[in-house]
């Protein structure tokens, strides 16, 4: 690449200099172009990050740091609170990875170890197409497909069984059986998120050299002791690089929650009951809020904007240039 | 151990066998495990599949496609509006993005490369590829619903262009960086400029996985739901030509219907979803093998 420079340096400096010279403008033009235009993506997450604070501003100027801990949620008496909000969101988000994780983790070693040959690319694609089915389209499913099997042979059967039961008595408890709640969102978004992290996962270990591989089987190690001590500390790093920015997209997913969760605005001992995370409140909300119930869902957006960009970066930085799709 | 003491063998003979069938049971649990989340996965596509057939084929009129959205508890209509609205919208999303994006990829591919600029750019933009949806929804709300006091099809479709760019960046430099250093080279050894270089030989090269890069990002914008909530809206008639005020679009169409008490709008709904599912599906698979033939080049 250097060549590249110096030949085209070189070029410029000798005689053909002059017969290149009126594309000189268009070269510069050209880079400034390409240059501004890359920096319009840093503009543009500055750009969401300060309109963000900027509608939230009242709402913190109002309520300061008890915004974070406030659970009320009151449009005649003005009194806003995160609390349930921030709480259903990482409950939705961790119940995804508790359900999601051990299914990509097992879908990945699948793919690269167990399955045979003619059917690796189909299947993988399966997987990958999963990936691109709207948020909404889950939200449909979620609802009309899977909740009504869910509440049937699920929550009435579990909360049957473990009523007045101390702990498990209350988690567990569906006091309406409807199917929707925070554990139906956190399956639904665990669905979500398997496609991305199966296929980082597999292609981490595809990457992982086949010498490592073949010496561990060659030993007499059975799948589950090369994957277990030789695949996975191997890639450890990226897997839960991986397993990072499936919790950013699941923090962040809107749709297919706000179909799911139920959308209750209180807070709930119990993950059949419904709730709600910051991203389904705003988009339930925003379009008939104004005043100071507006800038206290872009203050909920900015929190959501802070933890979700933590997690990425995190993510990113484990993941480094992995394929990402 | 063993070697030197021939005993031991003997002694540990029943123990070996013990650990032989746990070490038999773990593989073999890891295999039925392994195997029955892939089926999982499958499963749920087919799932997702037949409910968008079974129920969206009942909808499936030919006035469908000419009607615009009824109003509530009336019979008939169908989902024209939403199709065209939501057309136009991804199709001046593209626009905007497509030379922003390749562009950006080109900077970061040809010029920046391993500069810190370009790392740290190129790091944002991946962050930005999985940030949440419905934050641009809210940038673009305060950008421009708010200021020009109306929702448009213009928000819907800038808010659509962020979520666009990052898509088409990343594609654009990994094409870029597949095309080999020598073919850039004997470009400027004939004394073609670097802009001339890039142009005719780098991104014709890369064609194909450029052109990847945004059907990826038309599949990805097309069903986008959470920005279009506070910038297009919806509205249930035809729109106006200039885009202001609310303009319909499946996705918000799908959400509204679906979850009204109507029948009739819910059975249009479904028609939608079909729609938009096949449309991106098709979308997708189409990337895959544009980028097939790309790599094997």
């Amino acid at each position: 690449m250097t060549a590249l420079t110096h030949s085209v340096a070189l070029a410029r400096e000798s005689g053909v200099a002059a017969r290149i010279a009126p594309s000189k403008t268009g070269d510069r033009l050209f880079q400034g172009l390409s240059y501004a235009s890359a920096l319009l993506v840093l503009l543009v997450l500055a750009g969401i990050l300060g309109s963000i604070v900027y509608g939230a501003w009242p709402a913190f100027a109002e309520f300061g740091f008890g915004f974070l801990t406030s659970s009320a949620w009151n449009i005649g008496t003005e009194q806003y609170g995160a609390l349930p909000a921030v709480i259903g969101t990482v409950a939705a988000a961790l119940l995804a990875l508790l359900i999601g994780v051990p299914i990509s983790l097992g879908i990945a070693v699948y793919l690269t170890q167990l399955c045979p040959g003619w059917a690796r690319k189909p299947v993988a694609m399966t997987i990958e197409l999963l990936a691109s089915v709207p948020s909404i389209i889950y939200g449909m499913w979620g609802l009309f497909v899977f909740a009504p099997l869910f509440a049937r042979f699920v929550q009435v059967p579990v909360s049957n069984l473990v009523e007045g039961m101390p702990i498990v008595g209350t988690v567990l408890y569906a006091r309406i059986p409807s199917g929707v709640g925070v554990l139906t969102a956190g399956i639904i978004l665990a669905i979500m998120i398997v496609p991305f992290v199966a296929s980082i996962t597999r292609d981490m270990l595809d990457q992982i050299p086949t010498v490592l591989r073949e010496s561990a089987y060659g030993i007499g190690c059975t799948t589950w002791e090369v994957v277990r001590h030789v695949l996975v500390p191997q890639a450890s790093v990226s897997i839960i690089g991986a397993i990072m920015l499936g919790l950013g997209r699941a923090l962040g997913e809107t749709m297919a929650v706000t179909f799911v969760i139920g959308n209750a605005n209180r807070l709930s001992a119990s993950i059949f009951d419904p709730g709600s995370t910051i991203a389904s409140r705003i988009a339930n909300e925003f379009n008939e809020a104004d005043g100071l119930q507006l800038s206290s869902l872009m203050a909920l957006g900015c929190l959501l904007f802070i933890i979700t960009f933590i997690v990425l970066i995190i993510a990113r930085l484990l993941v480094r240039r992995s394929k990402v799709a | 151990m063993d070697a030197t003491n021939p005993l031991a063998t003997t002694a540990h003979a029943p123990r070996a066998s013990r650990v032989r069938s746990s070490r038999r049971v773990s593989d073999r649990i890891l295999i039925v495990a392994s195997t029955l989340a892939t089926l999982l996965g499958v499963i749920v596509l087919g799932s997702i599949l037949l409910m968008l057939i079974v129920e969206g084929v009942k909808g499936f009129t030919p006035a469908l496609f000419t009607a615009p959205t009824p109003g509530p508890g009336s019979e008939g209509g169908g989902i024209a509006n939403a199709i065209l609205g939501s057309l136009v919208m991804t199709f001046i999303g593209i626009v905007i993005a497509t030379p922003i994006g390749l562009m950006a990829g080109t900077f970061l591919a040809e010029y920046g490369k391993t500069s810190k600029i370009a790392d740290v750019i190129r790091f944002l933009n991946d962050v930005l590829l999985s940030a949440p949806s419905i934050l641009i929804g809210l940038f673009v709300y305060t950008l421009m619903v708010r200021p020009m006091g109306t929702y448009s099809g213009w928000a819907g479709a800038v808010a659509l262009a962020i979520i666009a760019v990052p898509v088409i960046v990343r594609t654009t430099e990994d094409m870029l960086r597949l095309v080999p250093s020598p073919m850039r080279e004997a470009g400027a050894a004939l004394g073609a400029p670097r802009s001339l270089v890039i142009r005719a030989i780098t991104w014709r090269a890369a064609s194909a996985g450029i052109v990847t890069g945004i059907i990826l990002a038309l599949a990805r914008i097309a069903g986008e739901t959470a920005p279009l909530l506070f910038t297009a809206l919806n509205n249930n008639s035809w729109f106006n030509a200039n885009l202001f005020g609310g303009v319909p679009n499946l996705p918000v169409m799908i959400y509204q219907f679906a979850l009204s008490p109507y029948p009739n709008w819910q059975s249009l709904a479904w028609a939608g979803a079909l729609l938009i599912t096949v449309t991106i599906l098709a979308l997708s698979v189409t990337a895959r093998f544009v980028i097939k033939e790309q790599r094997q080049r």
